[in-house]
């Protein structure tokens, strides 16, 4: 299970990197999300990783046999904040690709 | 009312008044702001003189906890030296106040004026009445920023915004160096407390930072005091008005500097190196100030040049380490700053009535002056140091001290003939400011033809002052000798000396070396008379070595030619190389501490690898790779394998008992790539034709990022692996888990920390989110698209182009049928999902669901309505205010938080108990409640406002076409 999880988080966040460090402004935003998901994953799995935990409160659960809610609490305002900041940066890519007239990620094309 | 009151009262007052002031800005009336400025002085003076009884019996102090685990408290502490510079800085400022009443011109924004003096008269109190070095050091750059303002206050005028800048850099440096030095001083000392620092005098001057201390804390004295080598600025500071010149640069903040090392004397004073270094500034500035003094052109840079030497003199006798050397110092700062204010003052009298400083144009003013010519004669005779006036007996001290030799080296032996030459020098720029001016043929050709007395009131601050210079210099034991003396034992305690302040010491040596100044001064000025005359502004030789030259290149150096050089070297300004610079950074941040501590990793355990999963995240990474792998020719699919990528992370999350996480990723999910496919439209077209000739750097490049993206990936995989292997240590978990339902009253614990525990978080969180939404909000009504994003989509004009060949048909028939029966559909669902979005906020606190979930479905529900019939369809039947979500959402989330206040408890606590419903039954209904609705709320109202704001933007481009169109019909 870890392993799998593990493996995932590094391809994501490889595939991230990668996109991020290209001249086209559309990649850079999808490799920003690709990478949030790799970070989330990893927040969320650094509080141990447990399948078939009881997430809610209830009568007669063990306390100790429960998923952990802090890395969960984390991970969900991540998300949120996380598409917010992917809005933004939407909104930027176009307002400069309007003003510059190229999508490259320096608001010019790169000399040949 | 009680010492420490009127303490802090005494700090606070000027700066109120300087506040009141500026309020002032909009009246122009010269007289109200001085009025106030005046009462304002003349408060602090009074209050001042009825702390006197108590500061004799010790120190008073007043303290307020400022931040106490750094040290730093807001103490003040007024002791004898502190209540003598008191009166100084409030009587000398209530003068100036008087003076500058008549000087300033009704041009002038004269409020502006008196706003700025007033919160410098409140820091240089700061200054000399803090109790705690660091707040000493904030007072002290806040004379640096008020000098600045007010030198540059004729800003339109060059030289005062150079003069201006000048002095900033010069004092900022030195204030820089001096918050070093105290830091440092402070550390030795083990407190910032001043009585602290002064008790632990033998333990700093042993410590082998001591020696760094001093430099740094003397750059920062000898900055502020104008000593050499950084006494340039002073001059350059004379662009300022003259009230300003008499206040700031003779009697106050230029004092600023000798005063900490008095301050510091207990301290500090008594080694070799302070002796040396102090002692070489001191002497070095004495004698060069004042031989620069003799050949100024200019009134005002003639008293700039000999406030250098006598600030050269305090420091000279502050270097000898003798109490009775010390002593002589406080004196001297005293007696100065009366004569020299007093003869600014004059100054700025002769230039407003004849318009010019010029001693080139000057002459015989006597006979149209005759009031103001007095006082300066009498003000100069205390400059040069002639009997009967107070600068003749400090002057004959600091003969006496620099006769006693108290070590043996080069500097002592040279010190009398220095002092003695420094003292003609005095005699002789003294004499020539009063002759050239005031005596000789009647002026000719003056910018002011018929100079006259000033205003009665104008001249009032000078009489006064050179009052005092006569009352000191006759009576002294019986005029300043009191407050002297408590002044002294405040800073020498028990090693206070045995000193006379008498007139007459009988025939000795400083007497023989008095008379040997006066009569080599005199003779001196006549044998220089026709040569000063006529020569140029400056000494020979030294005239074209100007100090403002040097410092504007070194500037230049430094800041720009430096600089620029360094950014072309370091600093980029594409992307690519600091992104790529970051992602490096941040992978050796990974590997080296884990290489250096000698971390191997785990061998991994396939046994337990569940297939399925496994199978969900095969599909997964296929999907992240191949969304990096079409970015950049096909956005569409990278959209979709994105999308893939974020499923499996969904299900993952599903999978690993995080049901709020899931649902909260799937519903993003949602909205994301809604958005990212509105954004589409505007991005440029690109097909894998246009550059298929790559580059051999290109090439290079790319496999370098592979490299980096391939070394980041296996670096988190093993990174990630090695932490999730780890036994999870409880830290805070099941402190939440305990209490989640006993005081959060929720059996989901995820939405209790979110709305109860750490409400206060997500407060902030919904914040940003609202700022991000008005953000693009705002940067899309600037938007304009790229000329070839304007045109019509390909698809629509295939379509409008099948409608125009049916004639049964009418142009956009086809774009509105598209998609038809799923349109309806989501026309449909709108209620369905409302109710869902109100289900999932309900059960929030208990299951899986809450505020962010239910927002994102609600904006959701309204998004499928634009999807459906377009923006316009949707419009016309719905009106959706994002904004009062959003407001909304705020502000009934701050309201719950302070609903708690309201009952007495901590911001945001929460209340919680369940009700019974009718129909529904059992509900819990906290107080968590209200504010996950205002997160409900903020969460609608922004994804909508950003979402509608980029959808808008397709109208907006119809409009312009439009617009377009009726132009090109009507040409």
């Amino acid at each position: 299970m870890e392993f799998v999880l593990a493996l995932a988080i590094g391809i994501m966040t490889g595939s991230g990197v990668w996109l991020i460090l290209r001249p086209r402004t559309y990649q850079v935003i999808i490799g920003l999300s690709l990478m949030s998901y790799a970070v989330n994953l990893f927040i969320f799995g650094v509080g141990g990783v447990k399948s078939n935990a009881a997430p809610l409160l209830g009568e007669g659960v063990d306390i100790a046999a429960l998923a952990d809610p802090v890395p969960q609490s984390l991970v969900l305002t991540a998300i949120v904040i996380g598409f917010a900041t992917t809005a933004l940066f939407l909104v930027v890519l176009l307002a400069a690709r309007g003003l510059t007239g190229t999508d490259h990620v320096d608001g010019r094309e790169q000399p040949k | 009312m009680t010492g420490e009151t009127l303490l802090a009262l005494l700090v606070c007052l000027p700066f109120l008044g300087s506040l009141a002031a500026a309020a002032l800005l909009r009246t122009n009336s010269r007289v109200l702001a001085a009025r106030m400025s005046g009462v304002v002085a003349l408060a602090g003076l009074v209050m001042t003189a009825f702390l006197y009884p108590a500061v004799k019996r010790g120190p008073v102090r007043f303290e307020v906890e400022w931040l106490p685990q750094l040290g730093l408290d807001f103490t003040l502490r007024m002791d004898g030296l502190a209540w003598l510079f008191t009166m100084l800085i409030t009587g000398i400022g209530l003068l100036v106040v008087v003076y500058a009443r008549y000087y300033m011109s009704e041009e002038d924004p004269v409020p502006r004026f008196f706003s700025f003096l007033l919160a410098f008269m409140g820091s240089m109190l700061g200054i000399v009445l803090s109790g705690n070095i660091i707040l000493l050091s904030v007072f002290w750059e806040l004379t640096s920023i008020f000098s600045f303002l007010l030198i540059s206050y004729w800003h339109h005028n060059a030289a005062a915004r150079d003069g201006a800048r000048m002095a900033l850099t010069v004092t900022g440096i030195g204030g820089f160096c001096l918050l070093a030095g105290l830091l440092i001083l402070g550390h030795i000392a083990g407190s910032y407390d001043l009585d602290a620092v002064l008790a632990a005098g033998d333990r700093i001057r042993a410590h082998p930072l001591y020696l760094t201390a001093l430099v740094l804390i003397l750059i920062g004295a000898l900055t502020k005091s104008a000593q050499v080598p950084f006494h340039f600025w002073l001059p350059n500071a004379m662009a300022a008005p003259t009230p300003v010149s008499a206040y700031l640069h003779s009697a106050t903040m230029v004092k600023a500097g000798v005063f900490l090392l008095v301050r510091l004397w207990p301290a500090l004073s008594g080694t070799y190196e302070w002796f040396m270094l102090v002692g070489i500034a001191g002497i070095s500035t004495l004698l060069l100030g004042a031989y620069f003094a003799m050949f100024q052109q200019d009134l005002k840079g003639l008293l700039a040049y000999s406030t250098i030497s006598h600030l050269g003199l305090i420091t000279t006798l502050l270097s000898l380490g003798s109490p009775v050397a010390a002593v002589a110092a406080i004196f001297h700062m005293m007696n100065h700053a009366t004569f020299k204010c007093s003869l600014f003052m004059a100054a700025g009298i002769i230039d407003h009535e004849t318009g010019t400083r010029d001693m080139r144009r000057l002459s015989g003013l006597l006979r149209y002056l005759p009031a103001t010519g007095i006082l300066a004669m009498v003000a100069s005779a205390a400059m040069a140091g002639v009997p009967l006036l107070n600068g003749f007996i400090s002057k004959e001290m600091f003969f006496a001290e620099a006769v006693e030799t108290h070590a043996d080296s080069f500097l002592d032996r040279i010190l009398p003939y220095v002092a003695t030459l420094a003292g003609a020098f005095s005699v002789a720029y003294s004499l020539r400011f009063i002759h050239v001016v005031f005596f000789g043929p009647p002026p000719v050709d003056l910018p002011k033809p018929e100079p006259h007395e000033p205003p009665r009131w104008m001249r009032f601050p000078v009489e006064f002052l050179v009052l005092a210079c006569l009352v000191v210099g006759i009576i002294p034991g019986m005029s300043i000798g009191p407050f002297l003396h408590t002044a002294v034992v405040s800073v020498l305690g028990d090693r206070t000396p045995e000193y006379s302040l008498a007139v007459w010491h009988g025939i000795n040596t400083p007497l023989i070396m008095s008379t040997i100044a006066l009569v080599g001064g005199i003779a001196l000025y006549a044998v220089l008379k026709d040569y000063l005359a006529r020569c140029d502004d400056g000494p020979p030789l030294f005239r074209h070595l100007r100090g403002q030259r040097i410092f504007e290149r070194v500037l230049v150096t430094v800041s720009w030619k430096w600089a620029r050089w360094l950014e072309s070297r370091l600093g980029t300004r594409n992307l690519q190389p600091q992104l790529r610079l970051v992602a490096t950074a941040g992978l050796l941040a990974g590997v080296v501490p884990l290489y250096i501590s000698g971390f191997s990793p785990r061998p991994p355990a396939f046994g337990e690898v569940d297939p399925v999963f496994a199978a969900i995240w095969l599909v997964g990474s296929v999907c992240a790779v191949g969304a990096a792998y079409q970015a950049k020719y096909h956005r569409l699919a990278a959209l979709v394998l994105l999308g893939g990528a974020g499923i499996s992370t969904c299900i993952t999350f599903v999978w690993l008992s995080a049901p709020d996480l899931a649902i909260t990723q799937l519903l993003v999910e949602i909205v994301t790539t809604v958005l990212i496919l509105l954004g589409l439209r505007w991005l440029p077209k690109r097909s894998e034709k246009v550059d298929n000739s790559v580059a051999l750097a290109a090439r290079g490049r790319r496999f370098r990022d592979f490299l980096l993206a391939v070394g980041c990936g296996i670096g988190m995989f093993v990174f990630a692996y090695a932490i999730m292997k780890q036994p999870v240590p409880d830290a805070i978990a099941s402190y939440f888990l305990e209490r989640a339902y006993s005081e959060g009253g929720g059996r989901n614990v995820v939405n209790v920390i979110l709305v109860d525990f750490r409400g206060f978080d997500t407060m902030g969180e919904i914040c940003v989110l609202g700022i991000v939404a008005l953000t693009v909000f705002a940067l899309l009504r600037r938007f304009r698209p790229a000329p070839d994003s304007i045109e019509k989509p390909e698809q629509q004009l295939i379509q409008n182009a099948f409608d125009a060949e049916r004639p049964e048909r009418s142009a956009g028939d086809t774009v509105r049928d598209y998609l038809l029966v799923p349109s309806v559909i989501m026309q449909w669902m709108f209620p369905v999902v409302i109710t869902f979005a109100v289900y999932i906020f309900m059960r929030g606190h208990d299951l899986p669901g809450g505020g962010f979930a239910a927002g994102i479905t609600m904006a959701i529900a309204f998004l499928l309505q634009y999807l459906a019939g377009g923006v316009r369809w949707a419009e016309d039947r719905l009106r959706v205010l994002p904004l009062r979500w959003m407001g909304t959402g705020l502000l009934l989330a701050v309201a719950t938080g302070v609903g708690a206040w309201l009952l007495g408890y901590p911001f945001l606590t929460s209340h919680a108990r369940y009700v019974d419903l009718p129909l529904i039954g059992k509900a819990p209904v906290a107080s968590a409640l209200l504010f996950d609705l205002g997160v409900f709320s903020l969460v609608v109202g922004a994804t909508v406002l950003i979402l509608i704001a980029l959808a808008h933007q397709s109208i907006r481009t119809h409009r312009v076409r439009a617009i377009e169109a009726s132009k090109a019909e009507e040409a």
